[in-house]
């Protein structure tokens, strides 16, 4: 294995970690106000649509990027009605979001398309394509430099936007006054109510930021990593993003790295399929699994520990 | 004397339904992917589409949406006499074997598999044979000597076109690579194009400059990834070269549409049960030449296919078929 394919390796771990993060970022803002969120991977798969339907008919990525956010958060609406307003149960609606979204996808997309459920191909202008920096040409040109440049340099502006959002939701839960009474909420309601601030509307609130987080992950799915919707193409990052999540013990620097080694992990099992290292092949299915058994060893206390919110998925009702 | 009354209400009600069978016509189940997916269901799609334009007689169709509806789907047909039913797919091998226990005196038809049953017509085709000859191509074409394959779930049938594949490679440059990679074990390998194209950079990290996708909807992904990267991609199944004009070298296709038209055309007065393996020799399966793929797929290397493509139908060369054996004489 020589030094330009772990260069790819880690290029690639950056684009497949991107959904993961925003995902599990808005898994993060939803569970620390007390919402837990199964509904990630629905979430992402109507923004996919969404972008990959919108960018097609405007003919403009960023329609494509501002319908995924709208739709995205119609769909975290529902669940926070669901599970809000009505007190239902957050796992459930959480699974019928996942469903809801796999079946609308599908038969909108066939009825608008007649391709099956799949969107037109998108061209090249209608996509997010990695930005153009200037000079960029000859920076990559050069020797080492160029190569370890283009690991952080040739992506989507969507990248860097998940990125940003890391420090910037750790920031915002940590310092300010928005962010801290979201986390009370999360850990106990009955003292945020007291204090006179709403729940409902605490908790509304960061339904709706984990909506527009997972609609930028369904907008860089089908926009920049492709460039048309496919039937169930999230393939099961919503889930992975939770596992991060836990892993992460629901804190966004975590988040960041349980995310970047999952997306690694990914990266490795696309890359080395079918590679010998040290005489033997190592089988893909080992590097597919790693996340999950990770964190069920992480589960089972052998690592550290992981606690989640202490009022997340119980609806809050007020006492008489 | 109730247990005859209800064998002869049974009896009458197979007989009505046994009556009713020959108006029904046709049926087709789709396997997962839909009738849209550009590839193989598609290709059979087009070729239920042309019978039906022809004859003007209307066909059943499903699309199935998960596993366990294959069964039902067929039962379904079958209950309301639909014959000829056709099954798309390796995939519906055990609901039509079932299923066409249950139902004798109705005709089947499995595409890409072989249930043996008296009232089953299978027909399969030769990829390897098609493989073998869009891999000379890819050798031919590449600049760098290393060509990659991607398929979609790990099943025989698909190292049957990677072996074919390899073997073309092989034949074409002795001392090309060829990187075989699969995108999973399970369904969902079918539909995953982020997961292809993520593949495809792989392969064109490590030097390559044509991928062949063998994958469903996934090699749509492998298919934008070397057009984004400036690699050439080799569609399969159905003619792909139009989706990315100048940049799909070719396409292998597998007529299935032939196929299908020709079992509906049949009906069941000309239903023909057994194996039926169609291979370069009966045009089941070919490479795609139009105006996308004019500019590289030179007439040098057509010419030299195409001497190949003689020798195999006359049975000169032959291909080894990787489902004979479980084994690839070339990696």
């Amino acid at each position: 294995m020589d030094l330009s394919i772990f260069f790819e390796i880690l290029s690639s771990t950056i684009r497949m970690s991107v959904p993961l993060i925003l995902a599990c970022l808005a898994g993060l803002w939803s569970e620390r106000s007390g919402i837990v969120d199964i509904g990630l991977e629905g979430k992402i798969l109507t923004g996919a649509f969404a972008a990959a339907s919108a960018s097609f008919y405007f003919q403009s990525a960023w329609a494509g990027l501002f319908f995924a956010v709208i739709i995205s958060v119609c769909m975290a609406l529902v669940h926070g009605y669901a599970s809000i307003t009505q007190r239902g149960n957050q796992v459930v609606s959480g699974v019928a979001i996942n469903m809801l979204a796999l079946g609308l996808t599908s038969v909108i997309g066939n009825s608008w398309f007649k391709q099956g459920g799949r969107t037109p191909a998108l061209g090249d202008t209608t996509r997010f394509m990695p930005i153009n920096f200037p000079g960029r040409e000859s920076l990559f040109n050069l020797p080492v430099v160029g190569a370890i440049s283009k690991i952080f340099l040739d992506h989507s502006v969507l990248t860097y936007l998940a990125f940003a959002m890391v420090p910037l939701s750790a920031w915002a839960l940590a310092k300010t006054r928005f962010g801290l009474r979201l986390r009370a909420v999360g850990e106990n309601p009955h003292a945020v109510d007291t204090a006179g601030i709403s729940v409902a509307k605490l908790r509304y609130q960061a339904v709706i930021i984990a909506g527009i987080l997972c609609g930028v992950a369904g907008a860089y799915l089908s926009t920049s990593l492709s460039a048309s919707f496919v039937r169930d193409m999230s393939a099961g990052r919503g889930y992975m993003a939770l596992t991060a999540l836990i892993f992460a013990n629901w804190r966004a620097w975590p988040a960041l790295y349980a995310c970047l080694l999952f997306g690694f992990l990914q990266a490795i099992a696309n890359f080395l399929q079918g590679v010998k290292l040290f005489g033997f092949e190592i089988p893909v299915q080992f590097f597919n699994a790693l996340p999950y058994v990770m964190t069920v060893i992480l589960l089972a206390g052998f690592i550290g520990k992981s606690i989640p919110p202490r009022a997340s998925g119980v609806p809050y009702t007020k006492d008489r | 004397m109730f247990k005859s009354l209800l064998s002869a209400a049974a009896l009458s009600t197979l007989m009505m339904s046994g009556a009713f069978a020959a108006d029904m016509g046709p049926a087709i189940v789709f396997d997962i992917g839909g009738k849209f997916d550009k590839s193989f269901n598609e290709s059979m799609f087009n070729g239920a589409e042309k019978f039906k334009k022809e004859s003007s007689v209307a066909y059943g169709e499903f699309e199935i949406a998960n596993e366990a509806q294959r069964e039902e789907a067929i039962r379904n047909f079958a209950d309301k006499g639909y014959s000829p039913i056709i099954a798309a797919g390796f995939a519906q091998a055990a609901a039509v074997e079932k299923v066409a226990k249950e139902f004798p005196e109705l005709k089947f038809a499995i595409v890409d598999m072989v249930v043996d049953l008296p009232n089953v017509e299978s027909i399969v085709f030769k990829e390897h044979e098609g493989s073998y000859l869009v891999g000379m191509a890819a050798a031919m074409a590449s600049k760098s000597g290393k060509v990659g394959f991607v398929g979609g779930m790990d099943i025989p049938l698909i190292h049957k076109f990677a072996c074919g594949y390899a073997q073309g490679v092989k034949a074409a440059n002795k001392d090309a690579t060829v990187f075989q990679n699969m995108t999973g074990d399970t369904g969902a390998a079918w539909n995953d194009p982020v997961k292809g194209g993520e593949i495809t950079k792989g392969q064109m990290a490590k030097g390559a400059d044509v991928v062949y996708a063998a994958a469903g909807a996934t090699g749509l992904g492998v298919l934008q990834a070397a057009a984004d990267g400036g690699a050439l991609s080799i569609g399969v199944d159905a003619n792909q070269n139009y989706l990315h004009p100048g940049k799909v070298l070719t396409s292998m296709m597998k007529r299935v549409d032939v196929a299908v038209y020709n079992t509906m055309k049949d009906g069941v007065a000309g239903f023909k049960p057994g194996i039926h393996a169609l291979g370069l020799k009966e045009d089941g399966v070919g490479y795609a030449m139009d105006d996308n793929n004019k500019a590289v797929f030179t007439p040098e290397m057509a010419a030299k296919i195409e001497a190949v493509k003689a020798d195999i139908v006359s049975g000169k060369l032959e291909v080894h078929d990787y489902m004979a054996d479980n084994k690839c004489p070339v990696e």
